[in-house]
């Protein structure tokens, strides 16, 4: 009998405890600035287009194939009178939300920084009715970071971390 | 019509399907009994229906990219999972893995350990017919070290984190009392338990002398990890072949007596507390350093050759055999599951027991159907 008297107890000091949980639609949490959603497009607000050039590297690196990556040549290019330097520029960008297993290798193999993954609630609220609404295209891609609202985050690789 | 009198007390078997979707069986698996009243006269275990074919997708995948598909074999400790994976990839292209980067990767996998056994001490509650009060205590202490996880690598169960080579990025700057703050929850949650099941009369009731299973049977079952300890196997890869620092830290191997259920929750209730142990000589020793080697080349090619690696993960032994014949990926990927040996044994462990006891035998083995399957 002591032994349930004292599982009993435990119960009872959870009651004196603080709830761990929280009211969630209506409470949404800090998420930390690493928090891995989608990836999505980061937008170069000096030139005013995206950083992506459409080069394929993601779309080759990723292991479960969910990108499509089409490149035009950039019409705001120097050449013609612009004020950019990239000589080609993303024209379309598809990418399967359903098919992405958030590996974070298409961050890792992109050389303009251009791709990053969503730390924001809008990278996991996004309950659709049709699977089809799950593929984001290029404008929808770069929504997020043309409004300023992600805060991006600089892994630290290959240097000492003081501590 | 009158029954003659010799069949009056003839009795049948009767044969019932438990799963694929049941809830006691800790997802999509399929056994059928044969029970003779209350009583399981037979157990035909059915596996494959989460089959994804991990091991082959491997072969099409780049070094980098094959470690995420690890995490989905092994989802409740998919830092063990990789690791092996990372140490094979690392055996074969000789690299060398910096001192700080094992501390963390061995900080990380015994606190994936530790989430992984509340998981359990939840889970099997549920099993014994507590139902909510230990899950929902369990839930609570996890949720603390999967918040850290995420705060570490971003993602909540497949992390992706351990590279080849090294990790992917350094820990957070507050890293070390992150960590402690996480234990200081633990320690209480572990204590908890203690006292809301261990000592608990019904519950020692209802687990003791149930499922045993010798340590001779264990081992010719091929089983690993607690589920054989608690046989009295001394069996941990961790003291056997140490990997990363276990040989330099200071801790116990815990076994069992019985070999019963009870054994198996007990053993891994103690093995919490030597995770926390271990952790804590860890912090102390975890220094500032590089993560990643400095001659880390952009595309890893593997040496020809086949090697065998294996750790311990919260369930057993989980070993990667790799077959490379050079270039950036493996020819042959191979996993072993230490739930799929160590569900071999379910058979005889719950032959002659009650249907209810069937249940808690499965429970208590920890059983993580993707592992199974893969």
């Amino acid at each position: 009998m002591r032994g349930i008297a004292k599982s009993l107890m435990v119960t009872l000091s959870t009651f004196a405890r603080k709830p761990v949980t929280r009211d969630y639609p209506n409470y949404h949490r800090e998420l930390p600035e690493r928090d891995r959603a989608f990836p999505l497009l980061l937008w170069d607000k000096e030139v005013d287009e995206p950083f992506c050039t459409g080069c394929h590297a993601c779309e080759r690196a990723c292991p479960v194939e969910c990108m499509t990556v089409l490149m035009k040549d950039n019409p705001n290019h120097k050449s013609t009178g612009g004020n950019s330097s990239r000589r080609k520029i993303i024209d379309k960008f598809w990418i399967d939300y359903a098919r992405c297993m958030r590996c974070n290798v298409c961050v890792e193999v992109c050389n303009f920084d251009a791709i990053a993954m969503n730390n924001t609630w809008q990278g996991h609220e996004l309950s659709v009715h049709d699977r089809k609404d799950l593929v984001m295209d290029l404008q929808q891609l770069l929504s997020l970071s043309h409004g300023g609202g992600i805060k991006e985050w600089v892994p630290v690789v290959g240097q000492a971390n003081e501590q | 019509m009158v029954a003659s009198p010799q069949h009056e007390f003839e009795t049948q078997d009767l044969l019932i399907n438990v799963g694929p979707q049941h809830p006691s069986t800790h997802g999509v698996f399929r056994m059928v009994l044969t029970i003779d009243g209350e009583v399981v006269k037979d157990v035909v275990p059915y596996i494959g229906y989460l089959h994804r074919g991990a091991e082959k997708l491997c072969e099409t995948m780049d070094f980098r990219q094959g470690s995420g598909f690890m995490d989905r074999t092994e989802y409740l400790a998919a830092h063990n999972a990789e690791l092996s994976y990372v140490m094979a990839v690392e055996a074969l292209a000789g690299l060398e893995v910096p001192e700080r980067a094992q501390w963390i990767r061995m900080i990380l996998c015994e606190l994936n350990r530790l989430s992984s056994h509340f998981m359990f001490l939840g889970a099997f509650g549920i099993d014994v017919g507590v139902f909510g009060t230990p899950f929902i205590y369990a839930w609570r202490e996890r949720e603390a070290i999967i918040d850290l996880f995420e705060e570490i690598s971003g993602d909540r169960m497949m992390y992706a984190y351990f590279r080849p080579g090294g990790l992917a990025w350094d820990v957070p700057l507050n890293f070390k009392e992150r960590v402690r703050e996480v234990l200081k929850s633990t320690r209480q949650g572990i204590k908890d338990f203690d006292e809301l099941l261990t000592q608990n009369e019904i519950f020692r009731a209802r687990t003791e002398g149930v499922g045993t299973i010798s340590a001779e049977d264990a081992i010719d079952w091929g089983m690993s990890g607690p589920s054989i300890r608690a046989s009295g196997v001394p069996l941990d890869v961790r003291r056997e072949e140490p990997y990363l620092k276990y040989a330099d830290v200071d801790w116990d191997v815990i076994t069992g007596e019985n070999g019963d259920v009870f054994d198996r929750y007990y053993c891994r209730l103690l093995e919490m507390r030597e995770s926390v142990k271990i952790i804590e000589q860890c912090l102390e020793r975890l220094e500032s350093g590089i993560i990643v080697p400095d001659k880390m080349p952009r595309m890893l090619r593997a040496a020809p050759g086949e090697v065998y690696i294996r750790t311990e993960a919260p369930r057993g032994e989980y070993g990667i055999y790799m077959v490379s014949k050079g270039g950036n990926r493996p020819y042959r990927l191979k996993v072993r599951s230490a739930c799929l040996s160590n569900l071999q044994a379910l058979r005889q462990m719950s032959v002659d027991q009650y249907v209810a006891d069937a249940i808690l035998v499965l429970g208590s083995i920890d059983i993580v159907l993707s592992e199974v399957d893969r």
